[in-house]
Order: structure tokens, then C-alpha cells, then sequence
């Protein structure tokens, strides 16, 4: 209760810390926002000129296939590096003020996620391209791209803990990341993987999951209640174990930073 | 007038000075492996009592490392006492390093916002500030230039104009008053004493005793993280002048 208390009262700090993340990533650049339009429509075409016609996958929907795929996991990979580097870089701000800690990787977290839910404007004009046509059936994607907060806060409050103490974990992290990314079948349909008898890869990595049901929310199809299942139980484990571990340690990140 | 508004009760805090930093896994599993993980345990504060009461003024005397810079912070919030407990009553601002935690990008005006919102200022309080803020600081030009342009010195002003704009019941002051040139220093001076004849608690650090007196009605001396002396600003000060000759003949 007191710690709600204390959330609301400094409501104004994330609201500013946010702005200040989507304020600066665009700073100095002629685009500015529109890049976060402009960023995810060029490497799709790209990743749909290799991967589509190039290693020939030529479904009519593979371009809005992989956009989803590459929007949710770029938030993934951007939005866990900066909380994971969230409290080092405030690191001036810590030993002077004080201020709830978790502020910090809560905000970076949450600015990566207002600018991706403006990328995913870009779903519309992919659609049209790919001729699925408006559906409300299409909102049902929310619950998988709430899912990916969820599961993203809960990696970022532990990556952030643990790299004021052990900073390989950023460049530990880098690695995992692609790991994380070849096992979530971004850029190919996942039945390849499926039918060589390595589909527990896939089943138990939330992310395959969440970015699964996304696509078929999105494609008009029906998502799969196991890998809402699988995502949630992942997103909420993680995110109380974060939590935990954050609040336990985060009164010695000063003598560490 | 008698009213508490800051209680100390025996903290103490300890630091591990290990005597290299480990933080990386490899140089950590070797050395657990080794046992080779030993902590310099370091005790920066030991059994540290006082209060303050409503409008006193406390001057922090005491040799570089004694722990007065550990003890601000351990007011301010920003360090947890290993052992014992800080009451304070009302709002505390701190003052320790003017100007260092604003971000280099941004500018003068957004630095007002986001600092202001750290210190705990609402929106609507700091919008109501703004031109108070910027006329303190005497930065009126620049305050749309992105702070990495600027100079430690119009740093330190901004930071000291918007760290002041309301007067809390704790003021941490740590060298503060030594910031900018001559014409701030005396502008912030004085804005200082106004808040303290407005009845806000005061806690100094300076090395300048003479600026301890003029400023403080009571002082304290600290050694090696221990309390050598507590009391009325001119009876410590006899002793601080005498224990700084005593050293200075050894």
C-alpha cells in the first residue's frame, strides 16, 4: 500500500523520465518520430527480399508475417538493454537525490513501449498491402502485446539488478539476446523446426509464443490458448522474481555504481 | 520553536572496501574459488546521535574522510544507515554537487522539468516557478541551448536555482556556497539566509570556518566516523581550532 502511495506521488518523474527517452532518440534527426515508422518498413522489405524471395518463402502474407515478429522482438531486445543499463547511466542521479530506484528501468522500459505501439501503425498499410482486410478480431493482439510488457518488465528488473553487480551481463546479455532471437522464428515459419522434432524450443520460449499468437490475432486466425498460457506463466513468474530480487538488492546498488 | 524536525539515532554504516572492485563473473568465481573474496569491512559512521530542532543550524566540522559528506547523504535519503534510524519531519533538499546529475542532452528548460521532478516538485508548481527559476539563475539566453554547452559554473547555477525554489524544512548544504562567481555567490547567500530566517533546518559542510560561523548556531565535529563533539557553534569551534593546531604541531 505504501509503495503505491509513494508510485502515484512520483507518477510525475516517470511521466518525465519516459518523455525524456522518446524526446532524445529522435533528437537531432530531420525524421525524427517518423523514423519509428520508417525503421521497421525498410528492414522488412529487406528481411522479406532475403528471406522471402531470396531463400523462397513466397506465402502472400510473409512481409506482415515478419514485421510482426521483428516489431515485438526489437521492443524485447531494446527495451531489456536499456533497463539493463538503467541504473549505471543514472548512476549521478542515484548518489545525489533520492528517488524509487525501479523508476529507472520501469521508465526505459516504458518509453521503448509507447514508441513500438507507434511503429505498430505501420501494421495498417501492411495489411492493405498483404490484403487482410480490418477486422475487430484484430484487437484480440492486445493481450499478447500486454503479455510482452508484462514478460519484458520482469526480464528488465533482473538484468538491471544484476548487472550493477556483474556488468559482463550487458555484453552476456547481447549474446542470449541472439540466441533469443534465432529460437523465435522471426524471419521463418516455425513448422521447419516443428517437423525436425525440435518444437520444445519454440514451445517454452514465451517470447515464439507471444509472437505467435500475435500474428494469428492479426492474420484473423485463432491464437493458441497454450502459448497464452506458456507467455503468462513466464510474464508474471519473471516479473514477481524480478521484483523481489530488485527490492531486496537496491539499497546496495550505491556502493556499487 | 521547539520542535524536532530531524532525529539521528546510532547510525551506522559500513562499507565492504574490497581492495580491488570485483564486478565482473570471471574474476568473481576465481576468487571464490581461491576463498580469495575478502571484505576491508569500514566503518564510515559509528554510533551517530543528534537532533535538530526547527530553525537550527548545524555546521558539519571535520577533516577530509571524517564521514561528513556520508552523513549528508545518509540524511538525504540517498544512503541506507547500515544500523540505526532517520526520522525526518518534512520535506528534505538536498544540495550535494550542483548541476552533476542533469542530462547533457537536454536542455536548460527541459533540465528544469525533469531535475524539478526529481526533486519532488509537481508540474504545475514548477510551471508556476519557471520564470522565477530562470531569472535566478541569470540564464535566460541560454535556457534553450542543451546543457552539454554550458559551463560547470552555469551548471551549478541552474541547478542551485531550481534546488531552491521552495523552501523545505531540511536544507542539506554541502559546499555549496561556493558555486559561480562572485556576484551568485552572494545572490545565493543571501537567498540561503531568507530561507533560514523562514525557519528551515540548515545542515553545512564547508571547510571554511569562518563561513561555518557566520551561517551556523550549532556544529559538530566528526572523527573517523564518530561524533567528537556537539554543542554550541562557538564552544565546537574553540575546540575544532584547537584540535587543527594540536595536529598541526605532531
Amino acid at each position: 500500500m505504501e509503495h503505491l502511495k509513494t508510485f502515484w506521488k512520483r507518477r510525475g518523474l516517470l511521466w518525465e523520465l519516459v518523455k525524456k527517452g522518446i524526446k532524445l532518440k529522435y533528437r537531432r534527426s530531420y525524421l525524427g518520430i517518423i523514423w519509428s515508422f520508417l525503421e521497421p518498413l525498410m528492414t522488412t522489405i529487406v528481411l522479406t527480399i532475403v528471406f522471402g524471395t531470396l531463400f523462397g518463402n513466397k506465402k502472400e502474407n510473409f512481409p506482415l508475417y515478419i514485421l510482426c515478429g521483428r516489431l515485438l522482438y526489437s521492443f524485447y531486445s531494446a527495451s531489456t538493454k536499456s533497463a539493463a543499463k538503467s541504473i549505471r547511466n543514472n548512476a549521478s542521479m542515484i548518489k545525489k537525490v533520492y528517488v524509487p530506484k525501479y523508476l529507472y528501468p520501469l521508465s526505459s522500459i516504458l518509453y521503448n513501449y509507447t514508441i513500438t505501439g507507434i511503429s505498430l501503425l505501420v501494421l495498417i498499410p501492411l495489411c492493405m498491402y498483404c490484403k487482410v482486410s480490418p477486422d475487430v478480431r484484430m484487437l484480440r493482439a492486445l493481450i499478447p502485446f500486454i503479455q510482452l510488457f508484462v514478460l519484458t518488465y520482469g526480464s528488465g528488473m533482473i538484468l538491471s539488478t544484476v548487472t550493477v553487480f556483474f556488468r559482463d551481463m550487458e555484453y552476456l546479455w547481447e549474446v542470449l539476446l541472439m540466441i533469443i532471437m534465432y529460437t523465435s522464428a522471426i524471419f521463418y515459419y516455425p513448422e521447419r523446426l516443428i517437423k525436425s522434432g525440435y518444437d520444445w524450443i519454440l514451445k517454452y520460449n514465451p517470447l515464439y509464443c507471444i509472437i505467435m499468437n500475435f500474428r494469428y490475432a492479426m492474420m484473423g486466425e485463432s491464437m493458441y490458448m497454450s502459448y497464452l498460457i506458456t507467455a503468462t506463466v513466464y510474464g508474471v513468474g519473471l516479473s514477481i522474481i524480478g521484483t523481489y530480487f530488485f527490492y531486496k538488492m537496491q539499497d546496495k546498488f550505491i556502493l556499487a555504481i | 520553536m521547539g520542535k524536532e524536525t530531524l532525529i539521528v539515532e546510532n547510525v551506522g554504516i559500513k562499507f565492504n572496501l574490497s581492495e580491488e572492485k570485483v564486478d565482473d563473473f570471471k574474476e568473481y568465481i576465481i576468487r571464490l574459488l581461491k576463498r580469495n573474496l575478502k571484505y576491508n569491512e569500514f566503518w564510515a559512521l559509528k554510533d551517530v546521535s543528534f537532533k535538530l530542532e526547527k530553525g537550527d543550524r548545524l555546521g558539519i566540522l571535520g577533516l577530509n574522510g571524517a564521514g561528513k559528506s556520508t552523513l549528508l547523504k545518509v540524511i538525504a535519503g540517498v544512503f541506507k544507515p547500515t544500523e540505526g534510524k532517520v526520522t525526518r519531519k518534512g520535506t528534505v533538499v538536498p544540495l550535494l554537487e550542483l548541476g552533476a546529475g542533469f542530462d547533457k542532452q537536454y536542455t536548460g528548460k527541459e533540465n528544469i522539468f525533469l531535475y524539478g521532478a526529481m526533486l519532488g516538485y509537481s508540474k504545475k508548481y514548477l510551471e508556476e516557478k519557471y520564470d522565477e527559476i530562470v531569472k535566478f539563475s541569470g540564464l535566460k539566453k541560454f535556457i534553450n541551448v542543451p546543457i552539454k554547452n554550458y559551463s560547470s559554473g552555469m551548471r551549478a547555477k541552474l541547478g542551485f536555482a531550481i534546488a531552491t525554489i521552495s523552501e523545505p524544512e531540511i536544507l542539506i548544504l554541502d559546499e555549496v556556497l561556493s558555486v559561480g562567481d562572485g556576484k551568485f555567490r552572494k545572490k545565493s547567500e543571501k537567498k540561503i539566509m531568507e530561507m533560514m530566517e523562514g525557519g528551515t533546518t540548515v545542515l553545512f559542510v564547508s571547510h571554511s570556518l569562518q563561513q561555518v560561523q557566520r551561517i551556523c548556531n550549532k556544529a559538530m565535529i566528526l572523527d573517523q566516523g564518530r561524533i567528537k563533539a556537539f554543542g554550541d557553534i562557538d564552544e565546537v569551534s574553540t575546540m575544532y581550532e584547537n584540535m587543527l593546531e594540536n595536529m598541526e604541531k605532531e
